[in-house]
């Protein structure tokens, strides 16, 4: 188990050599996820788990894909795809260029899962799908469109009660103990690595997913991040968050009106 | 240990609680008096979906605030909190809430160990830590944890769980301060209460 001390030290270290600042993260996440690697990587002492971090770049790579929470699901969360296929897609689709950002995808299930929607509303030919995370080699599995045999059952019983209809294993090609996703979803995807805790807008959409992302972070980052997601979001844009995160108690959200009491999506009114 | 607990300390309960402990818990709630000033924390193992279900079930049998946990919630005296659906529920230092979707613990999302561990480092000799019934050594080193802090540990006797591993994985890992039946855990806790 690390100290707080020693918390403040990797954290210290990270802003320091590396320019990450995780400094505004929920402390007692990033206390246990940094204990966890520790004890995974079996150092034998804290100083050398340390002295790794801050001299080997590769490791760093590991070390910030293991702090950072990496859980995802294809269609998680069902009723809230649901929402988006029949309530969302329809504005989108008046739209001739529809441009949507998915800011801290992680390994990509929901970039996936969002371009059958488009695919399945005859929009993803019209659509552009930023995907973006702190992470380089999150998004590097992202792109490959690769994912585990094992979770289909779950994705396929998910992608059912979002209202999908076809048959789901025809999105991909299974070989071994994975699954490839037919490369026609991966072509209006664009792969990129953002830090929203410091890069700055770089498009407008009409709609900006960030779900499950915003818990890992304290108030007053949450606070940028929403001003970062409101520069960058048009008039009349929606904004999807995950199932615990709310926009209510941010600064921003008298701009913005609630698309229905059950599911996490709001929309830009002004 | 009874200096500890004539001392009334504490200000946050945690409770635990895998296979066969709804009922226990239930009794629990039943027993609490209106005027408790602990906060309770309660992490439950279930199926992912139905946590409003649970929330309404537990109001009913007590007159204390019954909520689901929320992200960045401040603890407050007197209130009941009930660990979210498959989440991780975090307690931070300033007794604020976190959440976390990272992976099963023991197969277990929210994982009984991530919120013990989290409140022994937020409140330290200020908790009581309870272990229920269940069929999962998940929460057994949250409770050692608990002690090596100095906090109050209480576990469900394994004979008077439905389920005994659970509570029996605690005992053998950790030095447990107290080992009872369910049914005598309402009243000891309305007794660590200031009054």
């Amino acid at each position: 188990m690390i100290t707080d001390e020693e918390v403040d030290w990797l954290l210290s270290d990270l802003l320091e050599v590396y320019g990450y600042d995780f400094t505004d993260y929920s402390r007692a996440s990033i206390k246990r996820r940094m204990s966890r690697l520790f004890s995974l990587d079996r150092f034998p002492s804290f100083a050398e788990f340390r002295f790794k971090l801050r001299n080997d770049e590769e490791y760093l790579k590991r070390f910030v894909e293991e702090i950072t929470v990496n859980v995802t699901e294809m269609f998680r969360d069902p009723t809230f795809y649901k929402v988006l296929r029949t309530e969302i897609l329809s504005v989108l689709a008046t739209y001739p260029l529809i441009r949507i950002w998915h800011a801290g995808c992680s390994t990509g299930e929901e970039v996936y899962s969002m371009a059958i929607l488009l695919s399945e509303a005859n929009l993803l030919h019209k659509s552009l799908l930023y995907a973006t995370d702190i992470n380089p080699s999150v998004l590097e599995k992202a792109s490959r469109g690769i994912f585990p045999l094992s979770q289909m059952k779950q994705y396929s019983e998910n992608y059912i009660q979002s209202g999908g209809k076809r048959d789901f294993s025809s999105y991909y090609t299974a070989k071994y103990e994975y699954v490839k996703f037919h490369e026609d979803l991966k072509q209006k995807m664009i792969f990129a690595t953002h830090n929203l805790v410091s890069d700055r807008s770089f498009n407008e959409f009409q709609l900006i997913l960030c779900r499950n992302v915003l818990i890992y972070f304290d108030q007053h980052l949450q606070e940028r991040v929403f001003s970062l997601f409101d520069y960058s979001l048009e008039s009349l844009g929606f904004l999807a968050l995950g199932s615990k995160e709310t926009l209510r108690f941010s600064t921003i959200s008298t701009n913005y009106r609630q698309h229905s009491s059950k599911e996490k999506i709001w929309r830009k009114i002004s | 240990m009874a200096e500890n607990i004539l001392s009334k300390k504490y200000k946050l309960v945690v409770i635990g609680g895998s296979a066969g402990s709804m009922e226990v818990i239930l009794g629990i709630l039943a027993e609490l008096k209106r005027t408790l000033t602990l906060a309770i924390v309660i992490v439950l193992h279930r199926k992912k979906n139905g946590e409003s279900l649970l929330v309404d079930l537990f109001s009913s049998r007590t007159s204390l605030v019954v909520k689901e946990a929320e992200e960045k919630e401040k603890i407050l005296p007197g209130h009941i909190y009930v660990a979210p659906a498959d989440y991780h529920l975090l307690i931070e230092k300033d007794f604020t809430f976190s959440l976390d979707f990272s992976e099963k613990v023991h197969y277990s999302r929210p994982s009984i160990d991530v919120t013990f561990e989290t409140a022994v480092d937020a409140y330290g000799e200020s908790l009581i830590c309870i272990l229920l019934s269940g069929a999962n050594a998940d929460g057994a080193l949250g409770v050692k944890k608990a002690k090596e802090a100095k906090g109050l540990t209480m576990v469900q006797n394994p004979e008077d769980a439905e389920v005994s591993y659970m509570p029996a994985q605690a005992i053998a890992i950790a030095q447990v301060d107290l080992i009872v039946n369910g049914a005598e855990m309402g009243a000891i806790i309305n007794n660590l209460s200031i009054q």
